[in-house]
């Protein structure tokens, strides 16, 4: 198991950057995940530490060697795409010793393998099925031992849920993150699908374009998002944005939002240029008859124990998260009440966070 | 508008029971959702309302009139498919113009004028009326697809999973739309899906399908509070409900015949105080953000659910569990009522 690192990696197609200028570290045994749009270039960089796309420039080490040069086969590395590419006519000892077979490995040391594989993931009582005759789950639990079976360095994994509806994909998220636990190997794991991200990784790479907006953990770039971009790509819904009154400085304990005096976290930095943004996520809206934010209920959304009120703003949309018990409906003049401990001032024309006494915290531990 | 009734319909494909005698009234006006996996009918189910299958058995009631053996032409029923199926060569307006154009609707070009602005300002593209149909992002090719459905005002819409071919963010979007949209025209829907969220913010009421079977109807509220069965129990819900032997909780006071307690994330308080009659280990915890999915070890089962961000919890961690009113289900996996002295006993006592 080992620890990959990349240092400056570049890659561009002619005069398209694919990826620019990228560093980060993955602890080695930890779960990291590559999140964003389609591309933004996390597949290109995972092909990169792949071996299966030379970057334009920059390094990649693997348990600290360089292998930038070397050719995917010599990185000892597993590539996982879609789980389901089995052998039908295999059965499934066959499908999980396959890419053992095709390294000459002896059969004694095969079967042992093997056997090691189906224990870890459960299966022991599948080895002499055909793969044809297994349910999707099972289907998905052979695909991985094959992955496994080879015991490398790390694993790396292209959306490879992304065939499933949503309800399975979350427990087989649960069944990765399990198996992830037991063997503790290095994982990069590239998808565009947040609650994927938000409910494996330890910590999540968000890409735009090329470039890596955040790295954190789950909580931080949910709660802290270093861009309306992040903020607005995690989460369900996303993070709201109410347009502000700039400019904002260093010092400033509320902004100005619809004419109404918001309180917000100390700012602690001068952004002149707009445009403003006030980020709030929908479970700190609340609604509050007295609250001078005004507004008028579009719609709402029964989830069983919570419920999303859709709120008509002026021009805005304001989505909250509330209890299912709180009785309003469509068409209802409300007030409108913000958490102001977890609320995030973006500025300027890349949307960037100012920096805050919530932003402040994470310093501090 | 109409009201849409079905009749103990049966359809059969050779040994398969697609759909068995099935029941169902669909008020004037009223969305109804009917939920279900891959192959519990659902299609089917619109498919003999729209007329192009024929039932085996029972009969099918369009605004009274049985039309059981009518063709569909006859039915007045628009239907919306999955993916959506524009003219490319056309613009959104004579898409939108053109079931109107039928030569058997005779309908004038003034009126047709009116009717499509109507409509692609309740759907938000006025502004792309002349555009050709290949111009437009996914999301505003499946709301002329859904457009040209609403143009005509017929008995019912039958819809089968128009949003599943979007992404999340325009299938959100769109969900609450579709909802305003049905308000505003008191439409009729018949809507069928597999995505349990979408039953439950738009459906007036839900169907809930399993192998042709009709299990449950009612108000989403309904079906997630007061479930008929364990299986209909597991359909909504996020984190799915939890489903735990009886024997495994000693400390709930369940009546006799109760085989199996099901938790949802409602149910459970997890407590740090020692003392506690339900003793958990925390196994994970999943941070969604908004909400963290906890999932817990307790007597040898997995229970998931639920807890405040805010709440420190990590793996390994020892906890208590209170339960307060949970659902009971007997052998067979039908709900029990439980007695109001056994939910007050049990809150009572804080288990």
């Amino acid at each position: 198991m080992a620890q990959i690192r990349v240092e400056g990696l570049h890659k561009a197609f002619a005069n398209f950057v694919a990826v620019g200028d990228s560093n980060f570290t993955i602890d080695d045994r930890s779960f990291f995940v590559m999140l964003g749009p389609s591309g933004c270039g996390k597949t290109t960089t995972l092909r990169m530490i792949a071996g299966l796309e030379l970057p334009t420039e920059g390094r990649i080490l693997l348990g600290g060697d360089d292998v930038t040069s070397q050719r995917a086969a010599q990185r000892d590395i597993a590539f996982v795409f879609q789980l389901f590419a089995l052998y039908p006519h295999m059965d499934v000892a066959h499908n999980i010793g396959f890419p053992l077979r095709c390294q000459g490995v002896p059969g004694k040391q095969i079967r042992r393998q093997v056997d090691d594989t189906a224990r870890m993931l459960r299966i022991e009582n599948l080895m002499n099925h055909k793969v044809s005759k297994l349910s999707a789950g099972d289907r998905q639990r052979v695909a991985l031992g094959r992955a496994i079976v080879r015991r490398p360095k790390a694993f790396l994994m292209d959306e490879p849920l992304g065939a499933l509806d949503s309800e399975f994909r979350h427990l087989m998220c649960n069944e990765l993150r399990d198996l992830h636990e037991r063997i503790g190997a290095t994982t990069v794991y590239v998808t565009h699908d947040q609650m994927e991200a938000m409910s494996m990784a330890d910590r999540i790479a968000i890409m735009n374009q090329g470039y890596v907006e955040q790295i954190g953990t789950p909580q931080e770039v949910y709660s802290r998002p270093a861009s309306m971009f992040v903020a607005d790509f995690i989460g369900s819904p996303p993070m709201n944005f109410l347009p502000l009154e700039g400019p904002v400085r260093t010092g400033d304990r509320a902004v100005s939002v619809f004419g109404a005096r918001v309180d917000v976290p100390e700012v602690r930095e001068d952004i002149p240029e707009g445009p403003f943004a006030l980020g709030v996520r929908p479970e700190h809206v609340t609604l509050s008859d007295s609250a001078p934010l005004r507004g008028q209920v579009f719609g709402t959304e029964y989830l069983g124990t919570t419920q999303i009120v859709t709120v008509d703003m002026a021009d805005v949309q304001l989505k909250a998260r509330l209890s299912a018990s709180v009785p309003v409906s469509a068409g209802d003049a409300v007030g409108i009440s913000l958490d102001s401990r977890h609320l995030v001032v973006f500025g300027g024309k890349s949307g960037r966070a100012a920096k805050s006494e919530l932003f402040e915290d994470v310093r501090h531990g | 508008m109409a009201e849409v009734v079905l009749r103990e319909v049966t359809k059969r494909f050779g040994e398969v029971e697609a759909v068995a005698d099935f029941s169902l009234s669909i008020a004037d006006g009223e969305f109804v959702v009917l939920l279900g996996p891959t192959g519990a009918g659902k299609t089917t189910t619109l498919r003999l309302v729209a007329g192009l299958e024929a039932p085996d058995g029972g009969q099918v009631y369009i605004d009274g009139r049985d039309v059981t053996k009518a063709p569909p032409a006859v039915r007045d029923v628009a239907f919306v498919f999955q993916q959506y199926s524009l003219y490319p060569h056309l613009t959104v307006y004579d898409n939108l113009a053109f079931p109107l154009r039928s030569p058997a609707r005779r309908v004038s070009e003034a009126e047709i004028r009116k009717r499509v602005g109507e409509i692609a300002e309740l759907l938000h593209i006025e502004k792309k009326l002349e555009n050709r149909a290949t111009r437009l992002s996914g999301g505003e090719m499946q709301r002329v697809a859904i457009g040209r459905a609403l143009v005509r005002q017929p008995m019912i819409y039958l819809m089968d999973e128009p949003l599943s071919s979007l992404d999340a963010k325009l299938r959100t979007e769109l969900r609450l739309e579709l909802k305003r949209i049905q308000m505003e025209l008191g439409a009729t829907i018949l809507y069928v899906t597999h995505d349990q969220i979408e039953a439950m913010t738009m459906a007036s009421r839900i169907g809930v399908l399993r192998e042709g079977k009709l299990l449950q109807v009612g108000t989403p509220r309904e079906i997630y509070e007061r479930p008929e069965s364990a299986y209909v129990a597991q359909r909504l819900g996020m984190p799915q409900i939890n489903l735990l032997p009886a024997a495994a909780l000693p400390g709930v006071r369940a009546p006799e015949e109760v085989k199996t307690i099901g938790i949802r994330t409602d149910h459970v308080n997890i407590v740090m105080a020692n003392g506690a009659a339900l003793a958990a280990q925390v196994h994970r915890v999943e941070h969604l953000g908004d909400q963290n999915h906890v999932h817990l070890n307790c007597n040898g089962h997995t229970l998931v659910t639920l807890s405040d961000p805010r709440q420190p919890l990590a793996a390994g961690q020892e906890v208590g569990l209170e339960v307060v009113a949970p659902l009971y289900f007997d052998a067979s996996g039908q709900r029990i009522e439980a007695a109001a002295e056994h939910t007050a006993e049990i809150t009572a006592r804080g288990l």
